[in-house]
C-alpha cells in the first residue's frame, strides 16, 4: 500500500515536470535512431585494409608516371621515356598514342602527368606535362630543360590540336625535381607543380618558375588576379612559393581546397595546404637535412612562412595522391591517400578539420608508386613504377 | 747499353701510360661526382651509406666489387628485386639514370674510387655500351 502510494507521487510529480517529459521523449527517440542504425550495421564492413583486395589488372608498361580515366572506359597513362599509351578492356594497346613532343628522359624526367580537361565529354582537351628540353631562344642553360604543360584531343592513337601552353623558366641541366603535377579547380583555372630543378635558393626567387605553383587559365593564358602580377621582378603565373618538389596535387572534394605533398630533403617530405601568395618556405626553414646530413636551415619556422599540415620524417618520397570520395570506401571518405616511393606502400591519412588525425601504412610492398586515384568505378588505382602495372583495390566483399 | 735504353725506353712508356691513365680516371671521377649528386645521391645519400633495408649501400659494398657488370646493368637499365648487400637483404626497385653510355662509365668510376672503395681500372663508355640489356 505504501509503495503503491509513492508510485503514484512519483507519476504525479512526474507529469509535472515538462522538461522531464521532454528528456524522456528525446532519449526514447534517440534510441530509437540507434536502433534502427543497428539494424543497417550487420550489412556495412568497415573500411580497412583486411577488408580490401589488391589486384593486378594492368602490365606490360615501362617506367609509368600518370594515368587518366577516359569516359569511354579506357585509361590514358603515361610512360616517363615518352610514350603515351591506352588500356582497352584491361588490356594495354600495343600501338602508342602519336605526337608527344621530345622529352628531357634524364633522372626524373620525361613524360609526366595526364589529366583530363573538366568538361573532357564537350570539349576533349587532354592535359600533358613533361620536361622539355632546351629550345632555340629560350633562357637557361644549354641542354637543359624544365617542365612544362600542353594540351590536345586524341583521334584514334594519334593527338591532335596540340597546343603548347607553358614552359617554366629557365632551363636547368641535370635530372631531379621536376614538379609536373596537373590540378584543375572548380572556377576555369589548371594549376601546375614545379620543382626547384636542384638550385633551391630559386624557390625563393619571384622571378624564375623553380619552386613554385603555378596557376593558369585553361588556354594557358595568366589569369589577371594572380597574386605577383603586379610585383615587379616577378613572374605573374606563379600562385605560391617556396616548394621543393611537389608531386601530389589535388582538391578536397568538398571545400575545394587544394593539397600539395612534396619531396623534401632527408626527413623534410610535407604535406602543406596550398593557398595564393603563400611561401612554403624553402630552403629558409625545412624539417630536413641534407644528403650528407649537412644542415640547410637550422629553423623549422619562422613568421610569414606558412608550416606544413605534417612532415614525413624519415621521408617516405611521396608521389600520388587522392581524397577519397567513394561510397565503396565509406569510412575513409574525406581522407587522403598517399604513395610513397621509397617504401612501396600507401599512406591513409585520417583528416578532420584540416588536420591529419592519424596515419597508417597500407598495401605494404606494392611498389614504387607513381600515382593514386580513384576510378569512375568508386575503386582506388595505384600506378606502379617498379612492376610497370596498375592495381586497384576494392572492398573484398 | 742497349738494354738500358731498353729499359729506359719502357720505364718512360709505362709511366706515361699510367700516368695518362690516372689523369683520365681523375678526370672521369670528377665528372662522376656531379652526376652522382645529380641523381644518385638522393637514395644512396652523399656518402654511399644508403638507407639500411630500404636503399642497399655502394660505400664498401661486396655486391659492387663482386658484380661490376650487374653494377653498370643497373645503372643503365635500373634493377627489381631481392639482392643481398653486404649481408642485409634488400627488396626495392631503381629506375635507369638515363644516362648516356661515357656519363654511366663516369659514375661507375666516382662510385669505385669514393666512400673507401678503391678500383684503379678504369670503367670506359666501350664496356657500358658492351653491357646490353638482359
Amino acid at each position: 500500500m505504501k509503495t503503491e502510494i509513492i508510485i503514484i507521487h512519483m507519476k504525479l510529480q512526474f507529469f509535472k515536470q515538462p522538461v522531464k517529459l521532454l528528456l524522456m521523449l528525446a532519449v526514447l527517440a534517440s534510441s530509437g535512431l540507434l536502433m534502427s542504425h543497428c539494424n543497417i550495421t550487420p550489412t556495412h564492413t568497415d573500411t580497412s585494409e583486411k577488408n580490401l583486395k589488391s589486384e593486378t589488372v594492368v602490365t606490360g608498361l615501362n617506367m609509368p608516371w600518370a594515368m587518366a580515366f577516359l569516359p569511354d572506359g579506357s585509361v590514358l597513362v603515361t610512360e616517363r621515356g615518352g610514350k603515351l599509351r591506352i588500356v582497352k578492356g584491361g588490356a594495354l594497346d600495343p600501338q602508342e598514342v602519336t605526337g608527344i613532343p621530345k622529352v628531357y628522359y634524364r633522372g626524373q624526367g620525361g613524360l609526366l602527368d595526364v589529366v583530363l580537361h573538366p568538361n573532357y565529354k564537350e570539349n576533349g582537351w587532354i592535359y600533358i606535362s613533361y620536361s622539355s628540353p632546351k629550345k632555340e631562344g629560350e633562357a637557361g642553360d644549354d641542354n637543359g630543360a624544365n617542365t612544362a604543360l600542353m594540351r590536345a584531343k586524341l583521334d584514334g592513337h594519334q593527338l591532335t590540336n596540340i597546343e603548347h601552353l607553358y614552359k617554366a623558366s629557365p632551363n636547368v641541366r641535370g635530372g631531379v625535381h621536376f614538379g609536373g603535377k596537373i590540378l584543375f579547380d572548380k572556377k576555369g583555372y589548371v594549376f601546375l607543380s614545379l620543382g626547384e630543378r636542384g638550385q633551391k635558393e630559386n624557390s625563393q626567387n619571384l622571378a624564375k618558375a623553380q619552386g613554385k605553383m603555378v596557376r593558369l587559365h585553361e588556354d594557358g593564358k595568366i589569369p589577371t588576379d594572380n597574386p605577383f602580377v603586379k610585383t615587379k621582378d616577378a613572374l605573374p603565373e606563379i600562385w605560391s612559393y617556396g616548394h621543393r618538389n611537389p608531386q601530389g596535387l589535388v582538391m578536397h572534394p568538398t571545400t575545394g581546397t587544394i593539397w600539395a605533398h612534396e619531396h623534401g630533403p632527408q626527413g623534410g617530405d610535407e604535406l602543406n595546404i596550398v593557398e595564393k601568395g603563400k611561401n612554403y618556405g624553402w630552403p629558409l626553414i625545412t624539417y630536413g637535412i641534407d644528403y650528407d646530413n649537412s644542415i640547410i636551415s637550422d629553423k623549422t619556422e619562422a613568421p610569414g612562412l606558412e608550416q606544413p599540415v605534417i612532415y614525413w620524417k624519415p621521408s617516405i618520397a611521396p608521389c600520388g595522391m587522392t581524397f577519397v570520395n567513394s561510397p565503396k570506401f565509406k569510412d575513409w571518405n574525406g581522407d587522403l591517400l598517399v604513395g610513397s616511393l621509397k617504401f612501396q606502400n600507401l599512406e591513409h591519412l585520417v583528416i578532420k578539420d584540416n588536420k591529419v588525425v592519424k596515419k597508417e601504412i597500407i598495401f605494404d610492398k606494392i611498389g614504387r608508386v607513381r600515382d593514386v586515384k580513384q576510378g569512375p568505378d568508386g575503386n582506388i588505382y595505384v600506378v606502379v613504377e617498379s612492376s610497370g602495372s596498375i592495381v586497384k583495390i576494392s572492398p573484398k566483399s | 747499353m742497349k738494354i738500358i735504353s731498353i729499359i729506359t725506353c719502357a720505364a718512360i712508356y709505362t709511366l706515361t701510360f699510367f700516368s695518362n691513365h690516372q689523369e683520365d680516371l681523375n678526370k672521369s671521377i670528377a665528372r662522376g661526382k656531379e652526376l652522382y649528386k645529380e641523381s644518385c645521391i638522393t637514395c644512396h645519400l652523399a656518402n654511399g651509406e644508403g638507407v639500411k633495408g630500404t636503399f642497399p649501400p655502394l660505400a664498401k659494398a661486396d655486391f659492387l666489387s663482386k658484380y661490376p657488370e650487374k653494377s653498370i646493368h643497373a645503372v643503365k637499365f635500373g634493377m627489381k628485386g631481392a639482392i643481398k648487400v653486404n649481408g642485409v637483404d634488400y627488396n626495392n626497385a631503381m629506375p635507369p639514370s638515363g644516362f648516356a653510355d661515357d656519363e654511366i662509365a663516369d659514375v661507375m668510376n666516382y662510385i669505385r674510387n669514393s666512400f673507401g672503395n678503391k678500383n684503379t681500372q678504369l670503367v670506359t663508355d666501350k664496356m657500358v655500351a658492351a653491357v646490353k640489356k638482359k
